[in-house]
């Protein structure tokens, strides 16, 4: 048998050799390696003559920890990246904590202890604490942990960046507060030998103390607002099952997720959540997809129909066969799908990314400079503070953070509502959209047939769920998709059905059969007039239920006509309110076909669009689109105002149309191949989400331009501001404290502002 | 004389800043599709070079603590890797056409994908 395991306590490769020489030596053990880099061991044991809690205690005699299992032959815990992720933020968080609430104490008695000329009365109850507390030297003493022990972290990091050759942030933090800190100590060690070479006597501990406190701060409030940004990720990851009841061999029993394999069969009761995709092969149950998919109904779901991992099972009992598992699951898809639009680059990004290749450079230059000009203008200390607040008040973390931080909360909050985003540039372009153009078979409208009309027949007392009842008695035994409506619908209404005897299909004609002891044929007219049965009274109304582009079928016993029953492919019924939402947003619709003008054209009057592309082949979609496209072009160089088409569609013949508009919108119910091809996809396949995600674009790049605007301006305007350009004017000089504060409130200001997205309204 | 003496120390401070961090030469390199990348204080080697239309390996070991530097970003390949400290982590990038870039989560150190 096969096992890995993690191992604690390795300092080096040698570790590894010691570690592996110790688990061959096992009895039953016949191969073992042991990975430094990984911390992973992994051996071939036989476990009839040992088990992994006695090859656990062979580590542990070496000096080593091994994670395994206590019960034998079960997987041992291996932490999953995310895991990991997690435990480095919460030490992370938790050793920030340590750090702000040390440093902050220091830093407000230095802060106490380095104004005397304003906190020297607060201490009237004892004037020798004060003197004790203003001294340089207790200052250093209380500064150096702050320093070197709170401020570790921008040590490290600007020892590491300048060996490359490179600096971030961190650079510009360290050099300010080290500036700072560095002069204080030789002005409290050296003050004499300063004084008499001319040197001014300031100390500025308290500068570099609340300077690494407030950032530190900062980065504490920072760090726990960005674990939000990514909360979407999270609650999907958290859907998944963790077991599986399967059925093998006759025998029924619980296996953890991963164990799971395409073609078990697996049995969901009431309340439980489906674990992997699959297929019903026994049993019915209405289930709650609303949590993958978006869709706020339960679904009610019969053997053949499909079922979807982490969706909950409401109701019924039933049996599926496992189809997909692992990451080929809809909601590792999804998993996935988010996470790559998260990592994705939006076109507004550019800018940003090329100011933050030079930002920290021209910074250092920039507080240099200042250094000079201040020196060579003003005095010491004032170029001295001026250099510090330069290299303090610089934020690039804020041009980083504005936006990515948006894209990941705005594609989560599409997630949500069942509309996944494949990339922040189709998120970044689906806010300009003018042009709409929806495919009619299966997105506008349902994609199959349904009964729209029931007519009992003129002087009949029949009534219309009798008249259905029998017809869908008769056709329960047919397979023709019109059957399948009349069927269907019948179950929609819970009407029961009875037996049919003598069942014969007569192709291109319809069906025949005794149903509730009468002989009954339901058909078109080829099979009433066959029958020789009358059917003059009710021309006009077949007429225009044909006229309306539906499929009219005649229901007749022997003797006479009984009814009508109409069958078309129905709107969905959100259509009409979706086409007058885009109408409102100055967004033009159009609908492309292949069907007729005049069935092209009932459809869109029902949905109020006027625009409709009829006639058109399946291969010839992508090329209308490009049209549609070039045309908003002349149109864009004639009135200056931009056009961005987007094709909204579901079947394979979609994709090349669906690849060919600015943003290719996939109805959730499509294929893999127009979701693939598509830009955005609507899980819950409800078209109102066509305009949540025009919504949710605009929404999206709004706090996008706003986190830019609000990064560059206070980096171009305070940069100058901490330079001292206002000082000729108004005599203001930034100090550095203030800076810090400025500089630790953009970037939070910026995550602040991305997570009001969680709470837009789409 | 000491604000010349200043302002020259400042200016020769100011072109050796540049030279610093602008004046960097990109070592050549051969091109594969197999890399080891340290991630320590930015990406050594900071450029690499793959073969057009081959899948690569990137296997990258973060020894650096610096929070900034625990993501890896692939914008134009869309992923985004987290790096925990001291465990390599390989990422397998789809056949490159064209060049393209890499950075850390907060888009400060950057890395260069070349196309040979």
């Amino acid at each position: 048998m096969k096992a890995s395991f993690p191992i604690i306590g390795m300092h080096c490769a040698s570790c590894a050799k010691l570690i592996e020489r110790q688990l061959e030596r096992t009895p039953g053990v016949s191969d073992a390696s042991v990975n430094y880099g990984s911390e992973q061991a992994t051996i071939e044991y036989d476990e009839t003559c040992c088990d992994l809690p006695t090859i656990g205690k062979a580590v542990e005699s070496a000096g080593y920890k091994a994670i395994v299992e206590s019960v034998a032959g079960s997987d041992p815990v291996k932490k999953t990246p995310d895991e990991l992720k997690e435990e480095a933020k919460r030490v992370e968080l938790a050793d920030l904590k340590v750090k702000v609430i040390v440093s902050s104490i220091l830093s407000i008695i230095i802060l106490l202890g380095s104004f005397p000329e304003w906190f020297s009365s607060f201490f009237s109850f004892s004037p020798k604490l004060y003197a004790l507390i203003s001294k340089p030297f207790f200052l250093l003493a209380l500064s150096t942990p702050v320093q070197f022990w709170a401020g570790k972290g921008f040590y490290q990091a600007t020892w590491s960046g300048l060996r490359n050759r490179a600096a971030g942030m961190d650079t510009l933090i360290a050099i300010g507060t080290s500036a700072a800190y560095g002069f204080s100590v030789l002005t409290t060690l050296f003050e004499p030998m300063l004084r008499a070479a001319g040197f001014p006597i300031v100390m500025y501990y308290d500068t570099a103390a609340v300077i690494i406190t407030l950032i530190l701060l900062g980065r504490f409030l920072e760090a726990k607002a960005k674990a939000h940004t990514s909360d979407a990720i999270k609650k999907l990851l958290h859907l998944q099952a963790k077991t599986a009841r399967v059925i093998r061999n006759g025998k029924e029993f619980d296996v953890p997720i991963e164990e799971v394999q395409v073609g078990d069969v697996i049995r969901v009761r009431p309340g439980e959540k489906i674990p992997v995709d699959g297929k019903i092969s026994e049993g019915a149950s209405s289930i709650d997809e609303s949590m993958v998919t978006g869709e706020s109904m339960p679904v009610e779901k019969k053997a053949g129909d499909l079922v979807i991992g982490a969706t909950i099972n409401k109701t019924g009992t039933f049996l599926f066969l496992a189809t997909k598992v692992g990451k080929d699951t809809m909601l590792s898809q999804i998993v996935r799908m988010v996470a790559e639009a998260q990592s994705s680059r939006a076109p507004i990004q550019r800018l940003a990314d090329v100011v933050s290749g030079y930002f920290v450079p021209i910074v250092l230059m920039l507080a240099v400079a200042t250094f000079v000009i201040w020196f060579d203008t003003g005095t010491f200390a004032q170029a001295f503070t001026n250099m510090i607040a330069v290299l303090i008040i610089a934020c690039p973390c804020a041009l980083g953070l504005a936006t990515p931080t948006a894209i990941m909360v705005g594609t989560g909050r599409g997630a949500e509502h069942g509309i996944l985003i494949k990339d922040a540039e189709a998120l970044e372009i689906a806010h300009k959209i003018n042009i709409a153009v929806f495919d009619k078979t299966g997105t506008l409208t349902q994609g199959k047939p349904t009964v729209t009309d029931i007519v009992p027949a003129d002087g009949k007392k029949l009534k219309a769920e009798s008249l259905l009842r029998l017809a869908a008695s008769l056709e329960q035994g047919s397979e023709h998709s019109l059957a399948e409506a009349i069927v269907a619908e019948a179950q929609r209404k819970k009407i029961a059905l009875n037996r049919a005897d003598g069942f014969v299909a007569i192709p291109g004609h319809g069906v025949a059969g005794t149903v509730e002891k009468q002989k009954i044929f339901f058909g078109n007219r080829a099979l009433i007039d066959k029958q020789k049965i009358s059917y003059h009274a009710a021309e006009k109304t077949i007429s225009n239920l044909e006229k309306q582009g539906k499929t009219v079928m005649m229901l007749a016993n022997q003797k006479q006509l009984l009814g009508l029953i109409a069958v078309a492919d129905t709107l969905k019924p959100e259509a009409k309110e979706m086409v007058a939402s885009l109408g409102r947003m100055n967004i033009g619709v159009s609908m492309i076909t292949g069907d007729n003008k005049r069935t092209a054209g009932t459809i869109a009057e029902q949905v109020g669009i006027t625009n409709v592309l009829a006639g058109v082949l399946p291969q010839e979609k992508a090329k209308k689109i490009k049209e549609l496209k070039s045309s908003s072009l002349n149109s864009k160089l004639k009135t200056l105002s931009s056009s961005v088409v987007a094709f909204i569609g579901d079947g394979i013949n979609d994709a090349p149309a669906l690849a060919s508009a600015d943003v290719g919108i996939a109805m959730g119910t499509g294929t893999d191949v127009a979701i693939e091809s598509a830009g955005i996809t609507l899980l819950n396949k409800d078209l109102r989400s066509v305009v949540s995600a025009i919504k949710l674009s605009k929404s999206t790049l709004s706090i996008i331009k706003q986190n830019l605007f609000w990064a560059f301006g206070y980096n171009v305007i305070l940069i100058p501001v901490a330079m001292g350009v206002l000082y000729p004017i108004t005599g203001w000089l930034l100090n550095p404290a203030l800076a810090a504060f400025a500089m630790a409130a953009s970037s939070i200001s910026v995550v602040g502002n991305s997570l009001r997205l969680k709470g837009v309204n789409i | 004389m000491e604000k010349i003496i200043v302002s020259t120390i400042g200016i020769t401070l100011i072109a050796a800043i540049y030279w610093f961090f602008f004046g960097k030469k990109e070592e050549a390199m051969d091109a594969k599709n197999n890399w080891d990348i340290t991630v320590d204080g930015g990406y050594k080697p900071t450029t690499i070079k793959l073969f057009k239309d081959k899948p690569a390996t990137l296997t990258f070991t973060r020894t650096d603590p610096t929070a900034c530097l625990e993501e890896i970003v692939f914008p134009d390949y869309k992923i985004k890797e987290f790096l925990p400290l001291n465990k390599p982590v390989t990422i397998t990038l789809p056949p490159p056409h064209k060049p393209s870039g890499f950075h850390c989560g907060m888009n400060m150190y950057h890395g260069r994908i070349d196309v040979a």
